[in-house]
């Protein structure tokens, strides 16, 4: 994967080379606290070539922080994470460079507001690979068209709907032609009638081949385009496998209680008669788990 | 003695334009006329106050206030940057400069420049350099503020994004950051440029040839001559060209932030 990119961080240790072409991310023992509070407990997994995973679970659970560790947005407390046999958190990796060979898509799109459609494309290929403004706006183009928003590229974010923001957010982490994508709940923030461009964008992403780590809530996507469900609950992996099993015949008690929430929020609210802000925290309580089981059933 | 609503609004409305009429009554009876018109309106004297009032007076305030602008502006940035940096010294700096030059007037920054440090260091420095220097380190200290206050405005998410792409930390705050900071801070900083052109005024304190004159001390000068304050107001209005446009642009800015968010 890596051998054209003679990077200094791709030479680092040797040791570490064999693990290179079996996997996309290694994440072993990771711990991430924010003062007092211990977001990620202990998490290990790893990511392959080519492998589409969906990280699911209640909010707070710390997929987003697990994403965001992958690449060091936010610093693990303990813990290694590496990428293709790079590991991100010994401290002489230049991040900045490693960086650049991870996309990653966030909630709230985070387009640059000052600059148009193509040079939110173009800003980081040329400060950051030194790509020519031809090369750079050629690639940005094709990738723009990629994701179904070419007229669009004289265009400021404002101008755009939320649909069309995440794809241009897509296509500008495309742009730098990264060997893995991450997704921060892509469509969390759109309108519902939008959800679905972006989901159509991200499927035929994973059927080039493109590995990717997608945090959502849609449900539907993760159990027809996943290769793998990971389920998180309180900074744990709960559960983990190819959605059929996961999704569709969960194993453990809270990640049933979890779908129930998700697939049926309505039904759940009914049964628990109170308030979702309830029905949240109160996530492992004895009428949840009956729910569970009558839907599992 | 009860009133309806209507009653009472249009009874309070009628003591508030009979106390105006009282006022406009009294002064324009009971005020000399002849005197005022005499001492500000004398045409003859606001005549003789052209071209010169502006080919010299006001191209002078503009050019000083733009040379404090322009150094202040630098200055103010690179504080800004200082009051936001990891290394505590450069913040104990920034803090320290800002809060000592917006403490002191800038009357005595101008004296102390202009007079203070030819004497102790025996150097002749360039009239035009003193205003730069003095006009801007007193903006600087405002700037700073207010330019820190902008940078902290644009979201985190900002930051994240131009990292995930792999621009470090000094090229995210060049590329993405600080043009973003400086939309924000547009308006104040406009306001800034305005009252940096009122403190221009303070450059007479430095003994001006004839040629560097700028508005006050050219409006002052007349009014010794002429014993008349016709000049006086000729150079209020000349301040007005420059800073009504500006007041206005500020508005047009601050209404276009509105709508963008």
């Amino acid at each position: 994967m890596s051998e054209h990119k003679t990077t200094a961080a791709d030479q680092k240790t040797t040791a570490a080379e064999e693990k290179a072409d079996e996997a996309a991310i290694r994440v072993e023992g990771l711990h991430k606290s924010f003062g007092e509070l211990e977001v990620l407990k202990g998490i290990d997994f790893t990511v392959r070539p080519g492998e589409v995973v969906c990280v699911i679970g209640p909010s707070g659970s710390g997929k987003s922080t697990l994403l965001r560790c992958v690449n060091l947005l936010e610093e693990p407390t303990a813990g290694t994470v590496a990428l293709s046999g790079t590991e991100l958190t010994d401290p002489d990796v230049d991040i900045d460079r490693v960086r650049r060979r991870i996309g990653m898509v966030f909630q709230s799109f985070n387009l640059f507001p000052h600059l148009s459609v193509l040079d939110n494309l173009t800003i980081a290929q040329r400060r950051v690979l030194g790509r020519t403004k031809d090369e750079a706006r050629r690639i940005g183009r094709a990738n723009l068209r990629r994701v179904g928003v070419s007229e669009k590229e004289s265009a400021y974010p404002a101008q755009l709907s939320g649909g069309q923001q995440q794809r241009v957010a897509i296509a500008r982490a495309l742009s730098m032609e990264p060997e893995l994508m991450l997704f921060d709940e892509p469509t969390s923030a759109l309108d519902p009638e939008l959800v679905g461009d972006v989901l159509a964008v991200m499927r035929r992403l994973a059927d080039e081949g493109m590995t990717m780590m997608v945090v959502t809530h849609e449900m539907s996507f993760a159990r027809e385009v996943a290769d793998r469900v990971v389920f998180m609950d309180g900074g744990v992996i709960v559960e983990e496998g190819p959605p059929t099993r996961v999704i569709g015949d969960p194993q453990h008690q809270r990640t049933r209680t979890f779908l129930s929430r998700v697939l049926d929020p309505a039904a759940a609210s009914v049964t628990e008669a109170g308030t979702e802000a309830e029905a949240e925290a109160e996530a492992e309580t004895g009428a949840a788990a009956t729910e569970g089981d009558a839907l599992r059933g | 003695m009860s009133m309806s609503r209507r009653q009472r609004t249009r009874a309070v409305r009628g003591v508030q334009y009979g106390v105006l009429a009282l006022v406009v009554a009294a002064v324009a009876f009971g005020a000399n006329w002849g005197e005022i018109r005499r001492a500000f309106f004398d045409l003859d004297v606001a005549q003789a106050q052209f071209p010169d009032i502006i080919t010299t007076a006001l191209v002078n305030t503009v050019v000083y206030t733009l040379l404090g602008f322009g150094f202040g502006l630098a200055l103010g940035l690179i504080l800004a940057l200082m009051r936001l940096s990891s290394v505590p010294p450069y913040r104990w700096l920034a803090t320290a400069y800002i809060e000592f030059f917006r403490g002191v007037p800038a009357l005595l920054v101008f004296i102390a420049l202009g007079f203070g440090v030819p004497i102790a260091f025996q150097v002749v420095i360039n009239q035009y350099v003193t205003v730069m220097l003095a006009l801007g380190l007193v903006g600087a200290a405002y700037m700073a503020e207010t330019i820190r206050a902008g940078i902290q405005a644009v979201p985190k998410g900002q930051v994240e994004a131009a990292r995930s792409l792999g621009m470090s930390q000094g090229r995210a705050m060049r590329s993405i950051v600080i043009p973003q900071a400086f939309r924000i801070v547009l308006p104040p900083l406009t306001n800034e440029l305005i009252l940096l052109t009122k403190d221009s005024s303070l450059v007479y304190l430095l003994g001006l040839s004839l040629g560097q004159y700028e508005l006050a001390k050219f409006g002052r000068d007349a009014l010794n001559e002429n014993r008349s304050l016709t000049p006086i107001l000729v150079a209020g209005l000349c301040y007005l060209i420059i800073t009504l446009p500006l007041g206005h642009l500020v508005r047009r800015l601050e209404a276009r932030t509105a709508k963008a968010r």
